[in-house]
């Protein structure tokens, strides 16, 4: 009896001895060094591994920021510039402000420019005027206008003007929360820094854009011919602008002919403003919004 | 002929998941997105080859040689953490790409059930170790099968819009429940196919 227990309990300890034993020599054998760049760089980081640096977690841009590979340290946009000047501090790199996101708009459509096919008059949601036939706009992906963004903006960021949704970008605090409340997904969120923007969404045919709106991108391919540094493409009749190019020259916007191509000024309340077009047939086009 | 039924019996008709219901831990949590399902799916079916590998010879020689087969449950347990461990700092120091994509996984699966139930079941299904090592890859595959399976469901309860309060954990459970009821066909089928 006595001897059962014994070799039973002497089984399970041997056995866990040689685990034991055999996990300190693999430990201490097979130690990987750790970077302490990489440790202390990681601690900076808030750890939400939301990818907005571009890397894959706060992993990855600790690791790049420690191999030297990469010496910004304002990527992180959570961390905003506190998280920013801690990681110049910790690695001495360079400090430089954080670029904040802020929502966009890509529809200039008000109602002096979109055309109407019906007078909507059921509940005023934009979820609800897009149930009935994508809403009472010809175009069928534009600002429908009766502000679930604004609503669901905690910030009071944007008010609806004419029938467009405008966006203060000095309340913005780059949450997101409206671009899930566009049923025409309209609004997304962009860096603070881009001059130039597309405002308008509409991949039909030039004509029966022009038909709908005469703010709309009718793809002429004018900006993609203009444009110096070769940053626009017109893919389905719609002009898009690849900001890794971009200089922000305004060339695009001033020879839009439908002043879709809009440019912020970045003065007062930071809105997106159409540019007299440089050919005189656009004359009658002033600065709206 | 025998291999070929195991890893049909085991992959399809015994699947660990869908019909032993073991290891639902990681199906659920890890079934999200496709990539993270098949690397814990890889990650399972290479922790049960090496536990099995080991808890094979400790069954054999050991715990039936001072006849402690009660014991078996507890140092099948003991052995298996440990070697998932000792894997898992070799790997880290000799093959670190293996280690990013596969070793976040291994430290969740140490003492996994449906590890711990593939071991045990070899033993009491009474396979040579040629024909546990084959079971063994047979439940891999099988869960690596499900995983993948489930994983393309999910992507699809992520566009749909149950009610408020099926969304979340309860529609999961629902389309879980589904899914496993797709693989009752097969029960009989290896039987039939390979005269069992």
């Amino acid at each position: 009896m006595l001897t059962a227990i014994l070799t039973a309990v002497g089984v399970v300890a041997v056995t866990g001895l040689i685990c034991s034993v055999l996990l300190v020599v693999a430990a201490k054998y097979f130690h990987v060094p750790v970077d302490e760049r990489e440790t202390k760089a990681r601690a900076c980081l808030p750890g939400a591994n939301c990818g907005a640096c571009g890397y894959t977690g706060c992993d990855g841009y600790a690791k790049a920021l420690a191999s030297g590979e990469e010496t910004r340290s304002n990527l992180c946009v959570p961390g905003a510039d506190a998280v920013a000047k801690q990681l110049s501090d910790a690695l001495g790199l360079a400090y430089a402000d954080v670029i904040e996101q802020v929502a966009t708009i890509h529809c200039g459509g008000d109602c002096t420019q979109a055309k109407r096919r019906a007078d909507y008059q059921g509940i005023s949601s934009c979820a609800a005027a897009n149930l009935f036939y994508g809403g009472a706009g010809i175009c069928p992906v534009g600002c429908i206008g009766l502000g679930d963004c604004a609503k669901a903006c905690p910030n009071g960021a944007i008010c609806i003007e004419n029938g467009l949704a405008h966006i203060d970008t000095r309340k913005c605090t780059g949450c997101g929360i409206c671009t899930k409340t566009c049923p025409h997904h309209l609004i997304d969120l962009m860096p603070d820094v881009e001059r130039v923007l597309v405002t308008c969404s509409n991949t039909d045919k030039g004509a029966d854009t022009r038909k709908a709106c005469t703010h709309g991108c009718i793809g002429c391919k004018k900006c993609e011919k203009n444009c110096p540094s070769g940053a626009i493409t017109v893919v389905d009749n719609l002009a898009r602008i690849d900001y890794a190019k971009c200089t922000n020259c305004d060339t695009c916007a001033k020879g839009c002919p439908t002043g879709c191509i809009m440019i912020s000024d970045f003065s007062g309340i930071h809105r997106y403003t159409v540019v007299p077009a440089a050919s005189a047939e656009k004359s009658a086009d002033p600065a709206s919004v | 002929m025998k291999f070929l039924m195991i890893i049909m019996t085991s992959v399809l008709v015994n699947n660990y998941v869908l019909s032993r219901f073991l290891g639902i831990c990681p199906f659920l949590g890890v079934s999200k997105k496709l990539n993270q399902a098949t690397g814990m799916g890889v990650a399972v079916t290479f922790v049960m080859l090496l536990a099995t590998s080991v808890t094979w010879p400790i069954q054999h020689f050991l715990l039936d040689r001072f006849n402690l087969g009660y014991l078996q449950t507890i140092v099948f347990i003991l052995v298996i953490a440990a070697l998932v461990q000792f894997v898992e700092i070799v790997l880290k120091k000799y093959l670190p790409a293996l280690h990013a994509s596969l070793g976040i996984y291994l430290p969740l699966i140490t003492t996994n059930c449906a590890v711990l139930g593939v071991t045990i079941n070899n033993i009491r299904d009474g396979y040579t170790f040629l024909e546990s090592m084959v079971s063994s890859l047979g439940c891999g595959v099988g869960f690596l099968f499900a995983m993948v399976l489930f994983s393309g469901v999910r992507s699809r309860l992520e566009d749909a819009d149950p009610p408020k309060a099926f969304r979340g954990l309860p529609i999961t459970l629902i389309a879980a429940a589904i899914t496993s009821l797709s693989l009752f066909g097969f029960s009989g089928v290896a039987t039939g196919l390979f005269g069992g």
